[in-house]
């Protein structure tokens, strides 16, 4: 991927050569069904719920938790069936933490490597 | 795991105006993924980056203060701070932010993080550490 625009209702949104969007404001749940849709993601609402929690972590954090982390406290709230790898790679194949961010509209996670 | 190292990460700088306390924070936050023993040290200019209620808006940068918050659950549960460089600065630790952690071993009660110690505490505790990483 390179640099370039997501298009939601007719709008273009910025986005980086990884597909992180650029400014962090210009999230919408329309523009997360596009970028879930690039990421070949159908969005249920368990995935929703993984999304929406990041964006709580976000906004009372400021940082995009690592995976670990993020297991820990989606076990903290869901419970150990979803608070675990298997079910959160079985939503997001290509890295819970890195592609969730990604649809949820937030940078890509520090501390991901 | 046979190969954990105790990791110091020191930090001696005022939040605002340089990019040592966001970078520190960043290396702390990546390196907690390596399961260490991680503690934080704070000094001299350094105790200002955990004072609370930092307002960042005239600044025109990003206000990371929050992100400190979060290092409990990257269990970084040993957060040092230097008595003498409260004192020297007029604070306390009532000043400080709130910095807690789940203690596994006691049914995942609250603690806080925050120790306050000497300077000669804080001499020693650098000596025992395998690495000391300054910012």
């Amino acid at each position: 991927m390179s640099a370039g625009f997501y298009e939601v209702n007719g709008k273009q949104v910025p986005h980086d050569e990884e597909g992180y969007i650029t400014n962090l404001s210009d999230w919408s749940k329309e523009l997360a069904e596009v970028i879930a849709k690039q990421e070949g993601i159908d969005m249920t609402e368990e995935h929703w719920d993984v999304v929406n929690f990041l964006r709580e972590y976000y906004e009372e954090y400021q940082i995009a938790p690592a995976i670990r982390v993020l297991v820990k406290a989606i076990k903290k709230k869901f419970g150990p069936e979803k608070g675990n790898n298997k079910y959160l790679y079985e939503l997001f194949p290509y890295g819970p933490a890195k592609q969730a961010c990604k649809i949820a509209g937030l940078p890509k996670p520090t501390g991901c490597v | 795991m046979s190969d954990v190292k105790k990791f110091l990460y020191v930090n001696r700088k005022a939040p605002h105006g340089t990019i040592y306390a966001l970078e520190s924070l960043e290396v702390v936050l990546i390196g907690a993924a390596f399961e260490q023993d991680v503690a934080l040290a704070f000094l001299d200019d350094g105790v200002f980056q955990l004072l609370k209620g930092w307002d960042t808006s005239e600044l025109g940068s990003k206000n990371f203060q929050p992100a400190y918050t979060a290092l409990g659950d990257y269990d970084i549960q040993k957060v040092y701070v230097e008595r003498e460089s409260l004192e020297e600065r007029g604070l306390s630790e009532d000043d400080l932010l709130e910095m807690v952690y789940e203690d596994e071993d006691d049914d995942w009660a609250e603690k806080s993080s925050i120790r306050i110690v000497s300077r000669e505490e804080l001499a020693k505790i650098m000596q025992d550490s395998d690495v000391v990483l300054s910012f």
